[in-house]
């Protein structure tokens, strides 16, 4: 309670006591009463009832940071004026660790960024090497790359909508969209051997082909993933409280948004229809239709609406790829990049020579510099990468969503309340291994 | 020449120092003096509008004279198009105007440059190191002359090998 507090206390108490006298209600008893209030009031406040901003530590172990991100809140009562994140408990130098290592060596490393949709981070790092090395894939190596960078924003999204719905108390969409992440982890094992850190892309196409029973199964998955995405929706759409706690929170201007770098639903939940998918066409997305939604408020709800939206567009999108699906290699030809085939390397000394060389110095990329953004689920994730014509980066920057958004922090979540905290972390989608990679 | 290159020339003669094309990119070279203008401009003007930022970043060049090379890379929304500017510094002094009070999104990329690099960003309001801890000091990381192993805290521990030297045999029963 500040001076004001006390005065309007203190008011309120006078008017209460004119108002029962002018009624002619007033008894000693109130009139005792009354009085010894006040006196309590005066006292209290010189006294015990002391008030003052509280700084509160909120993490590094937090089970809603999604990682360890720890945040200090500069509070007034229960409403944040400031909160500082402290960012950097999971960097583990991926940055510098790839000046020492071989472009085929960096792709694994990529998985350990954004750990909850490691296909997207391999086709981003993937997809700038080639621009470096203005390499052409082949057209079904490119549809291939289409449907699994959806397939991940499929899981990537349902992943974020069980554990943002978790985050705020609704326990159950978290068990219906684990449901359906599993059947494309599950895809994504028998693509790649692995679920979650896949590693899955190679400069020049993929690892391994789309076989048919994957095919199959895809098919059987985007025929019945609209009723699932309806199933989610009735447990939250008109939800009182999932309405309650995201609409108008966390609210950021269109023009804002731009000015802080936002990228990916987070962005265009204000209004800015930004998509490099769209901006910068590439892979197959600019031979199929499909559509960007866009938000209004730029509040959680939007960007709720915006993430389910996008997962419907994701399964269109995979469905027109499936029918499409050239005929082809599935890996480019120009050996300069790519490991010859294995048949010849046994029985050929030059293509023996030719894969170890590829194996212990990597193919050379020429000197230069290139930024390349992919749109991963989370946004904007790009790689910059200075080359000094050996076969290893001499200078990686990733451009991480994350990061980016992290630095909007104090300015989305000032003036709401301490509870909102949970919710605005899980609206970034943020990960905290992309954050400090 | 790519027009907003042709324009940053006529309008900045003493900033800016040079363009490139290379890959789909336009790059950009200015001179650390009187660069915020040019940022001001690159933000602000109907011809340029580059409303929005993708990243701020640095390279190491330990060999040459101005060792360290700022990165800033902009995109404008309205136009589709993307751009680099560049802009060297020297060792002696790695110090360059903040861009935070243009972009607001600079501020923690440009904490980033200062805490992998030691690059200073004149006018930042909040300049502290951002992924390593507050009290780190062993030098800047990503520079090329701090080893990948890292130094300093791992040579204090004494069950961990001391990098620099060499390792003592393994005992016959070992190997």
């Amino acid at each position: 309670m500040d001076r004001q507090g006390k005065g309007f206390l203190l008011e309120s108490l006078e008017k209460e006591k004119i108002e029962a006298e002018a009624t002619g209600t007033a008894t000693v008893r109130r009139e005792i009463t009354l009085s010894t209030l006040r006196q309590a009031v005066l006292n209290g406040l010189d006294s015990s009832i002391k008030t003052e901003q509280f700084l509160l530590n909120m993490g590094p172990q937090h089970p809603s940071t999604h990682g360890v991100l720890r945040v200090l809140l500069d509070l007034d009562g229960e409403r944040i004026k400031k909160a500082v994140p402290d960012l950097g408990y999971l960097h583990r130098g991926t940055e510098k660790i790839a000046e020492y290592r071989t472009y085929n060596q960096i792709i694994p490393l990529t998985d350990r960024l954004d750990y909850v949709s490691a296909m997207a981070n391999n086709y981003a790092f993937v997809r700038a090497v080639e621009k470096l090395l203005q390499l052409k894939v082949p057209e079904r190596a490119e549809y291939i790359r289409t449907i699994v960078a959806e397939m991940q924003r499929i899981v990537n999204h349902l992943f974020w909508l069980g554990t943002q719905a978790l985050d705020i108390g609704a326990m159950s969409v978290f068990f219906y969209t684990f449901r359906e992440r599993e059947v494309l982890l599950d895809l994504f094992e028998k693509l790649c051997g692995a679920r979650l850190t896949t590693n899955y892309y190679r400069v020049g196409g993929v690892e391994s082909d789309l076989t048919r029973d994957v095919v199959d199964a895809l098919y059987h998955f985007v025929d019945t993933f609209e009723p699932h995405i309806r199933e989610y929706n009735t447990l939250l759409e008109t939800n009182r409280i999932w309405l309650a706690r995201t609409k108008h929170i966390a609210v950021i201007t269109g023009e804002d948004a731009v000015n802080f770098g936002l990228s990916g639903p987070t962005l265009r939940g204000s209004g800015v229809d930004y998509d490099l998918r769209k901006y910068e066409p590439y892979a197959a997305y600019d031979q199929i239709e499909w559509e960007v939604p866009v938000g209004q408020n730029g509040d959680i709800y939007d960007r709720y609406w915006i993430r389910v939206e996008e997962m419907r567009q994701s399964a269109s999108i995979i469905r027109q790829c499936l029918d499409k699906l050239p005929e082809g290699p599935f890996m480019t030809e120009d050996h300069k990049v790519s490991f010859p085939p294995k048949g010849r390397v046994m029985h050929n000394m030059e293509t023996l020579i030719h894969h170890f060389l590829l194996v212990v110095e990597g193919f050379r990329t020429p000197p230069g510099d290139t930024y390349c953004g992919t749109e991963t689920p989370k946004g904007e994730l790009g790689f910059y990468i200075v080359s000094d014509g050996s076969g290893k980066p001499y200078r990686m920057k990733i451009r991480a969503p994350s990061f980016v958004s992290m630095g909007a922090f104090d300015h989305m979540s000032r003036g709401y309340m301490i509870a909102d905290i949970v919710t605005i972390f899980g609206t970034y989608d943020i990960v905290m291994g992309e954050c400090d990679r | 020449m790519h027009p907003v290159a042709e324009s940053l020339h006529r309008r900045f003669p003493e900033v800016v120092t040079g363009s490139r094309e290379a890959l789909g990119d336009l790059t950009v070279y200015l001179r650390e003096n009187g660069a915020l203008e040019v940022f001001q401009a690159l933000h602000d003007d109907p011809e340029f509008r580059y409303d929005y930022i993708v990243d701020v970043t640095s390279v190491d060049y330990p060999m040459d004279q101005d060792r360290f090379e700022v990165v800033y890379i902009f995109y404008s929304l309205s136009r589709r198009h993307r751009i680099m500017v560049k802009i060297r510094i020297p060792e002696s002094h790695p110090v360059v105007d903040s861009i935070v009070s243009i972009w607001k999104g600079a501020e923690f990329m440009e904490r980033e440059v200062y805490d992998m690099m030691g690059i200073q960003f004149r006018g930042h309001p909040d300049l502290r190191r951002i992924l390593m801890p507050d009290d780190y000091d062993e030098g800047y990381p990503l520079r090329k002359d701090f080893p990948l192993v890292g130094k300093g805290w791992r040579d204090e521990f004494s069950f961990v090998p001391k990098y620099h030297e060499t390792l003592p045999p393994l005992p016959k029963e070992a190997r």
